[in-house]
C-alpha cells in the first residue's frame, strides 16, 4: 500500500523534462495521470527513484483539428476526450472506448498518453489507435519523431519509446463521415480490464464494405492489429459468413493469458465474439 | 379530555417505536465524515505496526534476520516468534479449541502468514522496514486440495499437534484431520435410502469466499504502565469476548482491560475472532509502553483473515416417485485451512449445518462432517452465514431442485408438497432443532403471485423451444429458493463461546427529566442499533425514541454480551432490551399507583402513560413517573428508574423467506443478466421496515457476488489468487440487480416482541436462488449440477461442453 | 527523502505543509490535515472510499501523491455542510433515503455524487449507477444510494422528490 521513496521533479517545459530523463536514466519514470504507475508503485513492483511529473508542462493537453487529422495532446484525460465536441463529431469511437475504461474517477485523471505509452496489454486505447492508424509523436534527446501505433508495441510493457523520450501527442486521420465504428468490450464488471475487446472501423458504399480496420485488446502480450480479419470484410456485404470469417481470423492471431477472467481458450473465443458484435454495430452505423 | 388532547395514534407516532421507518441516528455523523473508526484514532506517541509475511504456502523457516530492519531510523522494535515464546503467545487459542500461530515459529502454513511484526514511528517507515527483514525458507510441498489432505502420504501440516490424535471434538483420523461430527439417525437414514423409489446424489461445492467489509481489521493498543491497565480500540464485533480473551492471554486482570469498539465499517463476521495483528499490537504496547496501531491492507485482509465457506457437500435425497421426501443424507468435507479458527459456538464444530433439512418435513436424516487442514488461511465461519447456515441452505435448496429435475415435477410445487405445515410448529427437525414458528405455504404463494410464477414458466418453455430452433442464443432461468434459517445464538445450555454462554444483555437507565441511556452487549457494524433498540424502548416505555441514547462497544460501561454476528442482536439483545424495559415499566406502574393513590391493579398502560381504568383523565406519563422516581416513591421502594436484563434465550429463532430470480444467460459469452429478483422475508415482528429493507438489499448484493463470480482460489502450488479487488468480485452499482422486497409476519412465540432477526437471511437465501436460476437455465439440456461461482467463462465452458457453440 | 512543500486549498482553507514526495494524498488529508472523514478501503484503486473533489474533478486520493495536488482546490466530506451547519442536500438525502449502513463508503460516495450532479444535474437511474461505478459499497446494495442521489438532485433543482414506482 505504501510506495518506496523517490525524488519528485515537476519540470515546466518539455526540454527540461527530457533533460531530466536523460540525466536520471533508468532510475526515472515519467508521470502522467499516474493511475497505472502509482498502483504498481504501491505494490512496490515498480520502485522508480525519480518521478518526472509532466503535469506542469503546458501544451501537452488539448484536442484540435489539423486539416484532415485530429491531434490530441498526450496529457489529455479520458474525461476531456469524452466531453470533446470535436471528437464527438469526427471520431465518436474514441468517446465510446473511453467510457468503457475504468471508472469515472480514474477517467478524470487517466491520460491518453499514459494509456497508450506504458505498454500494458490490458489498456484499451492502444488497440483503438492501431485500428485508427494513429501516429504517436515522441520527443527526446535526439529531437522529435513519429511512429505509427501499429509499430509501437513490442511486448508486454515493451514499446518503441526510448527512456529519454516523452510521448507528446497522438495524430489520428479523420475517417470519412458516415463511417461505421464500434468498440466492443467484454468485462467482468465496470473498472475491469477486458476479457477481450475489439475496435472496428469501416467504410461502405453501395452496400459494400470498402475499408475495414480491426484492433484487439488484452488477448496477447501486446494490442493486436487484425489485418487478415479486416481483409475478410472488405468487398463483402458484411453478411454473416464474412463476419464469421473475420472473427475466425481474429481468433487465430490471439494468444491470451489465462487469468481470473478466464482460461486462454475462452478469451480467444471471446475475441471472436467481440469482433463479430463490433462489426454488426459498425455495419449498422454505416447504414448497411 | 378536549380537542387538543393528542389521540392514541398521534402519541404512538411521536414515539417512533416499533414498526416505524425511523431515520437513523448514526447517519448524522456518518454523512458529515464524523464517524469514529479505529484508524481515525491518533494518540500521543503512537507507533505503527506492520507484518512481514510468508511468500511460501508451506515451508520451514530456517532463519529470520531482522537486523537491517532494526537499523532503519524510526523502527522501534521487530517482534518474531522468539520474542513471543517466553510469553507463551507465539500461539493463541482459537474459538474452535485449536491453537493458531501469532507469529510463525519454525514453519509457515499458508501464503502471507505472519512472520514478524515491525513497530515504527509511522506507517511509511514500517512499510520500508518490512522489506528489510530477510527470511530463509526451506519450501515444503503444499496441500490445497482437501480431498488430498487425508491421503496416506500427504505432507504433515500441523507438526505442533501431530501426536495429538485426541482433538477438541473427538478422535482425529489422520494427522491432517481435525474432527468428525455427526448428527441424526444413521441407520434409519441408510434404510430409507436403500428402499427409496427415487434418489438423488450430488457434490455441491460452496467455494471459499471472504466477507470483505470495506474497512479492514485494525486496532490501537495502549498500555498504561503506571496504572497497569491496557486499553484496546479495535474492529471487534464481540468486544466483551475480546476483553476476556485478552485478559486470559496477557495475564492482566479483566477489570484492568478496557476494550472499545468504536464505529466499525462493516463486519459480516470478518471481525469476530482475534487476529495476530491485535495480539502483536498489544504485546508491542506492553513492551514499549506507548500506543501501537495496526491497520491491515486489503490484500492482507482477503488472504489471511477469516475466510468463509469452503464446504464440499455430498448431498442425497430419498423420495417417493410422486415427490414426498423421505430422507436426507449429507457428508461434508470441510476445508478449514491451516488452523481450526472457525468461529463457532464451542459444541458446534460444523456450526448449525444441521439445519440442512431446511423448510421441509423430512422424517429422517443424517449429517456427517469431516474437517481437514490445508495450506490455506484459517477461518470458515463468516460472511453472513449464521454459522454454516449458508452452506446448509445451499445444500437443501440445490438438492430439492435436483430432485424436481429427476422427478419431472416443478420445483416450486415440490417444495409446497414437502413444506412443514403451520400446525406442525413448534417443529422438531430430524436433526434436532425446534423451529419456533412458520407459515411457509402462505409466504411461498404470495411470492409466486407477485412474480407471476406460472407465466414465467410458460415464457421459459417458449424460450427453450426458440433456443432449440436457433432463434435465440439466450437461456432463461428461474431461480427459486425457500429457506429457513436459524439465528439468535443462543441458549446457554448448548451455545457458548470459549465457555461463556451466548446470552446477551441490556441496561437501561431513565433520567429524572425522562430521557434515557441504554447500553447493550452487542455491537453494530452498520445494522443501526442506535436507532432500532431505541425504538423497542420507545414502545415499551412510552418515551420518544429520540429521547433514548443507545451505546454499544465500550466494555467498561456496556453489560456483558457476546456481540453482533449470526443475526443474534435482535433475538437476544433485543429481547434483553424489551425485558429490561418491562422491569422498568413494572416499577413505573407501582410509582404511578402511588402518585395516583390507587392500586397498581387499577391501572392500564396506554402508549406513554398509565391511566386509571374507567377514569382516563387520571393518568401519569412515563416522563412524570421518571421525575417522581427520584423524589416521591412508595414507602420502602428504592429511588431511581433503571434495570438490567441478561437474556438467555430459550431457543434460537427461525426466520424464513421465499426468493425468486429470473435470469437470462448469453450462451456465446457465458454472461448472465439478472432480469428480476423478488425477496419475500419473514423475520417476525418488524422493528424498522426501512432498516430491514436495507439489510435485505445488502445481503442480496453479497449473495449475488458470491454466486456469480466471487472466489478466493489457491493454485496447486498453494499461491493465493484473487486477493485484491482487481479479481475478488465485488459488484458495482452497474452490475448489481434491482431488488424487490416483500414480507409476511409470523412472530416468534418465545421472543418478548416476536422478532427473529433478518441480517443474514438475504445472504442465506440469496445464494441458492441465484445458483438455482443458473442451473435452471441449463437444466433442460441435462447439464447436471453446475458449480458456483457462475462466472462468464465457467458458464461459457458449460455451454461449450453441451455443444451449444457448434 | 527530503521533504517538499505543498500548498493547497482544502474546504476553502489555505494550507501549507512539508511532505515526503511519496506521501499519498489520502494519508496527507487524514494524518497531516486531520481530516479523517475520507477513508481507505483497498490497495488497488478500486473501492472509491478515498474519493475527494479536486479542481472540480472526482479523484481517488489514494492514487495521487500530495505533491501532485500542489496548488489544488480540494473539497472533502468535511466541507460539504454550509458554514452554519446546514446539511448539503446529498447529506440530507442519504439520511432520508437510508443510503448508508456502516458509513464507511459514504464520504467517498457523497463526494462522487456531488461532482456527478454538477456534471449532470438530472441523471436517470442508469446514469447514476454508471456515475457511482467507481465507488463500492458492501452494505446497501446501492439501491437506496441511488434514491438518495435522486432525492438530492430533486432538492437542488427545486423539484419535489418523487420516489419512482417499484
Amino acid at each position: 500500500m505504501i510506495p518506496g521513496s523517490f525524488e519528485y521533479h515537476r519540470p515546466v517545459s518539455l526540454q527540461d523534462a527530457i533533460a531530466l530523463l536523460v540525466q536520471l536514466g533508468d532510475d526515472a519514470s515519467p508521470l502522467a495521470g499516474g493511475h497505472s504507475l502509482i498502483p504498481v508503485m504501491k505494490t512496490r513492483l515498480a520502485t522508480p527513484e525519480h518521478l518526472v511529473d509532466l503535469a506542469g508542462i503546458s501544451g501537452l493537453k488539448g484536442i484540435r483539428r489539423q486539416q484532415d487529422h485530429i491531434v490530441i495532446g498526450a496529457m489529455t484525460t479520458q474525461s476531456d476526450m469524452i466531453a470533446s465536441p470535436v471528437l464527438a463529431e469526427t471520431l465518436p469511437i474514441i468517446r465510446e472506448t473511453s467510457l468503457l475504461i475504468a471508472d469515472p474517477q480514474i477517467r478524470y485523471v487517466g491520460t491518453l498518453g499514459g494509456n497508450v505509452a506504458n505498454g500494458d496489454p490490458g489498456n484499451d486505447m492502444p488497440a483503438l489507435m492501431m485500428c485508427l492508424d494513429a501516429e504517436y509523436r515522441l520527443a527526446g534527446k535526439n529531437g522529435e519523431r513519429s511512429i505509427r501505433a501499429r509499430e509501437f508495441y513490442l511486448g508486454a510493457y515493451d514499446t518503441a519509446r526510448r527512456n529519454d523520450e516523452i510521448l507528446t501527442e497522438v495524430r489520428i486521420p479523420i475517417p470519412p463521415e458516415g463511417h461505421g465504428y464500434a468498440y466492443e468490450k467484454l468485462k467482468r464488471k465496470v473498472g475491469d480490464y477486458a476479457v477481450a475487446a475489439a475496435a472496428v472501423m469501416l467504410t461502405a458504399s453501395n452496400g459494400t464494405c470498402r475499408t475495414a480496420s480491426i484492433g484487439l485488446t488484452n488477448v496477447a502480450d501486446t494490442p493486436l492489429f487484425a489485418e487478415e480479419a479486416a481483409r475478410a470484410l472488405v468487398g463483402t456485404r458484411l453478411e454473416p459468413a464474412a463476419i464469421a470469417n473475420a472473427a475466425k481470423a481474429a481468433e487465430g492471431i490471439t494468444n491470451p493469458a489465462s487469468d481470473g477472467r478466464g482460461p486462454s481458450e475462452y478469451r480467444r473465443k471471446m475475441a471472436g465474439v467481440m469482433v463479430r458484435r463490433a462489426v454488426e454495430r459498425a455495419k449498422a452505423r454505416a447504414g448497411m | 379530555m378536549n380537542d387538543m388532547t393528542p389521540t392514541q395514534a398521534e402519541r404512538a407516532g411521536k414515539l417512533e417505536g416499533l414498526g416505524c421507518k425511523r431515520k437513523r441516528i448514526e447517519d448524522i455523523r456518518f454523512t458529515q465524515g464524523r464517524g469514529n473508526y479505529v484508524d481515525d484514532l491518533k494518540l500521543p506517541g503512537m507507533l505503527f505496526g506492520d507484518f512481514v509475511r510468508s511468500s511460501h504456502p508451506h515451508a520451514r523457516i530456517k532463519s529470520v534476520d531482522t537486523s537491517k530492519a532494526l537499523a532503519l531510523p524510526g523502527v522501534r522494535a521487530v517482534l518474531t516468534a522468539a520474542d513471543l515464546k517466553p510469553l507463551n503467545l507465539h500461539y493463541m487459542p482459537t474459538l474452535a479449541g485449536d491453537v493458531a500461530a501469532v507469529l510463525a515459529d519454525e514453519k509457515v502454513l499458508f501464503q502471507n502468514q505472519e512472520i514478524a511484526f515491525i513497530v515504527a514511528e509511522d506507517r511509511y517507515i514500517a512499510a520500508d522496514a518490512v522489506e528489510l527483514v530477510e527470511v530463509e525458507y526451506e519450501p515444503l510441498p503444499a496441500v490445497v486440495d482437501p480431498f488430498q489432505a487425508m491421503a496416506p502420504d500427504a505432507p504433515i501440516l500441523r507438526e505442533d499437534i501431530k501426536d495429538k490424535m485426541d482433538g477438541p471434538h473427538g478422535k482425529r483420523k489422520h494427522y491432517n484431520h481435525i474432527f468428525n461430527w455427526q448428527v441424526g439417525d444413521k441407520d434409519g437414514t441408510d434404510t430409507a435410502f436403500e428402499t427409496a423409489e427415487v434418489k438423488t446424489k450430488d457434490l455441491f461445492v460452496y467455494q471459499r469466499v471472504h466477507p470483505s467489509p470495506l474497512e479492514t481489521c485494525q486496532c490501537v493498543a495502549s498500555m498504561d504502565k503506571i496504572k497497569g491497565e491496557l486499553t484496546v480500540w479495535g474492529t471487534f464485533q464481540a468486544p466483551h469476548v475480546v476483553r476476556t480473551v485478552v485478559s486470559l492471554l496477557s495475564g492482566i486482570a479483566e477489570h484492568k482491560v478496557h476494550v472499545i469498539s468504536p464505529d466499525i465499517g462493516g463486519g459480516f463476521g470478518n471481525k469476530v475472532g482475534v487476529y495476530p495483528g491485535y495480539v502483536c499490537a498489544i504485546v508491542a504496547s506492553i513492551v514499549l509502553g506507548v500506543p501501537v496501531k495496526w491497520v491491515e491492507d486489503r490484500m492482507e485482509n482477503l488472504s489471511t483473515t477469516s475466510f468463509a465457506r469452503d464446504y464440499h457437500m455430498t448431498t442425497e435425497l430419498a423420495a417417493t416417485k410422486d415427490g414426498r421426501i423421505l430422507a436426507m443424507r449429507v457428508h461434508v468435507l470441510a476445508d478449514h485451512g491451516a488452523f481450526d479458527a472457525c468461529a463457532d459456538p464451542t459444541k458446534w464444530p460444523a456450526g448449525f449445518m444441521s439445519i440442512c433439512t431446511g423448510s421441509y418435513d423430512i422424517p429422517v436424516a443424517h449429517l456427517e462432517v469431516d474437517g481437514v487442514y490445508t495450506n490455506k488461511a484459517s477461518g470458515g465461519v463468516a460472511y453472513r452465514c449464521s454459522f454454516r447456515v449458508t452452506e446448509a441452505a445451499y445444500a437443501i435448496e440445490r438438492a430439492v431442485e435436483r430432485l424436481a429435475e429427476k422427478l419431472g415435477i416443478d420445483s416450486a410445487e415440490l417444495r409446497m408438497k414437502n413444506f412443514i405445515k403451520p400446525e406442525q410448529f413448534p417443529y422438531r427437525s430430524a436433526l434436532g432443532w425446534e423451529y419456533d414458528s412458520g407459515n411457509y405455504q402462505v409466504a411461498m404463494q404470495k411470492a409466486m403471485d407477485v412474480v407471476g410464477y406460472s407465466a414465467l414458466r410458460s415464457e421459459q418453455k417458449a424460450k427453450q423451444e426458440a433456443f432449440r430452433r436457433g432463434e435465440t442464443r439466450e437461456l432463461m432461468g428461474i431461480g427459486v429458493s425457500f429457506f429457513t434459517e436459524i439465528v439468535g445464538a443462543g441458549p446457554t445450555r448448548n451455545c457458548d463461546i470459549l465457555g461463556v454462554g451466548m446470552f446477551d444483555s441490556a441496561e437501561i437507565r431513565v433520567h429524572p427529566t425522562g430521557s434515557v441511556v441504554a447500553r447493550m452487549g452487542t455491537k453494530s457494524q452498520g445494522q443501526g442499533h442506535e436507532t432500532t433498540y431505541a425504538q423497542i424502548i420507545a414502545t415499551e416505555l412510552g418515551i420518544p425514541a429520540e429521547q433514548v441514547t443507545v451505546e454499544e462497544g465500550n466494555t467498561d460501561t456496556a453489560p456483558y454480551g457476546l456481540g453482533t454476528y449470526g443475526s443474534r442482536s435482535t433475538p437476544v439483545a433485543g429481547a434483553a432490551t424489551a425485558m429490561a424495559a418491562r422491569k422498568i415499566r413494572a416499577k413505573a406502574q407501582m410509582i404511578a399507583a402511588h402518585l395516583l393513590e390507587v392500586s397498581e391493579y387499577d391501572l392500564e398502560w396506554d402508549v406513554d402513560r398509565f391511566k386509571v381504568k374507567g377514569l382516563p383523565e387520571k393518568s401519569k406519563t412515563m416522563k412524570e413517573i421518571a421525575w417522581a422516581a427520584h423524589n416521591n416513591l412508595p414507602a420502602g421502594m428504592e429511588p431511581g428508574l433503571e434495570a438490567v436484563d441478561y437474556y438467555d434465550p430459550p431457543n434460537m429463532t427461525y426466520p424464513f423467506g421465499a426468493y425468486f430470480c429470473v435470469m437470462d444467460i448469453d450462451v456465446d459469452t457465458g454472461v448472465a443478466k439478472t432480469r428480476r429478483f423478488y425477496a419475500l422475508d419473514d423475520c417476525g415482528t418488524r422493528i424498522n421496515p426501512m432498516i430491514i429493507e436495507g439489510q435485505v438489499h445488502g445481503g442480496l448484493t453479497e449473495a449475488f457476488a458470491v454466486a456469480m463470480g466471487q472466489e478466493i482460489r489457491y493454485d496447486p502450488q498453494g499461491n493465493v489468487m484473487g486477493a485484491s479487488f482487481m479479481d475478488f468480485f465485488l459488484p458495482t452499482a452497474v452490475e448489481t440487480p434491482k431488488w424487490e422486497t416483500g414480507f409476511t409476519v409470523t412472530p416468534s412465540p418465545h421472543h418478548p416482541i416476536g422478532a427473529k432477526g433478518v441480517g443474514e437471511s438475504p445472504h442465506v437465501g440469496g445464494v441458492p436462488c441465484f445458483s438455482n436460476a443458473v442451473n435452471d437455465a441449463f437444466a433442460f439440456l441435462d447439464a447436471g449440477h453446475i458449480q458456483m461461482p457462475h462466472d462468464g467463462w465457467r458458464l461459457w465452458t458449460v455451454a461449450d461442453r453441451l455443444g451449444l457453440h457448434a | 527523502m527530503p521533504k517538499v512543500q505543498v500548498k493547497m486549498t482544502i474546504n476553502k482553507r489555505e494550507v501549507e505543509a512539508m511532505v515526503e514526495p511519496r506521501m499519498l494524498l489520502i494519508h496527507f488529508l487524514r494524518e497531516q490535515m486531520g481530516l479523517t472523514g475520507t477513508h481507505i478501503g483497498c490497495d488497488t484503486s478500486h473501492c472509491g472510499a478515498c474519493t475527494v473533489d479536486l479542481n472540480e474533478m472526482s479523484v481517488k486520493s489514494c492514487t495521487l501523491f500530495a505533491v501532485q495536488a500542489n496548488g489544488a482546490r480540494i473539497t472533502t466530506i468535511e466541507g460539504m455542510a454550509a458554514p452554519d451547519g446546514a446539511l448539503h442536500p446529498l447529506q440530507e438525502g442519504f439520511r432520508q433515503m437510508h443510503g448508508l449502513q456502516c458509513g464507511y463508503c459514504t464520504p467517498g460516495m457523497i463526494m462522487r455524487a456531488h461532482r456527478l450532479l454538477q456534471e449532470n444535474p438530472n441523471p436517470t437511474e442508469a446514469e447514476i449507477r454508471i456515475g457511482i461505478s467507481g465507488n463500492l459499497c458492501r452494505c446497501t446494495g446501492y439501491q437506496n444510494i441511488v434514491k438518495s442521489i435522486q432525492y438530492a438532485a430533486a432538492k437542488i433543482n427545486g423539484m419535489p422528490y418523487q420516489e419512482a414506482a417499484e
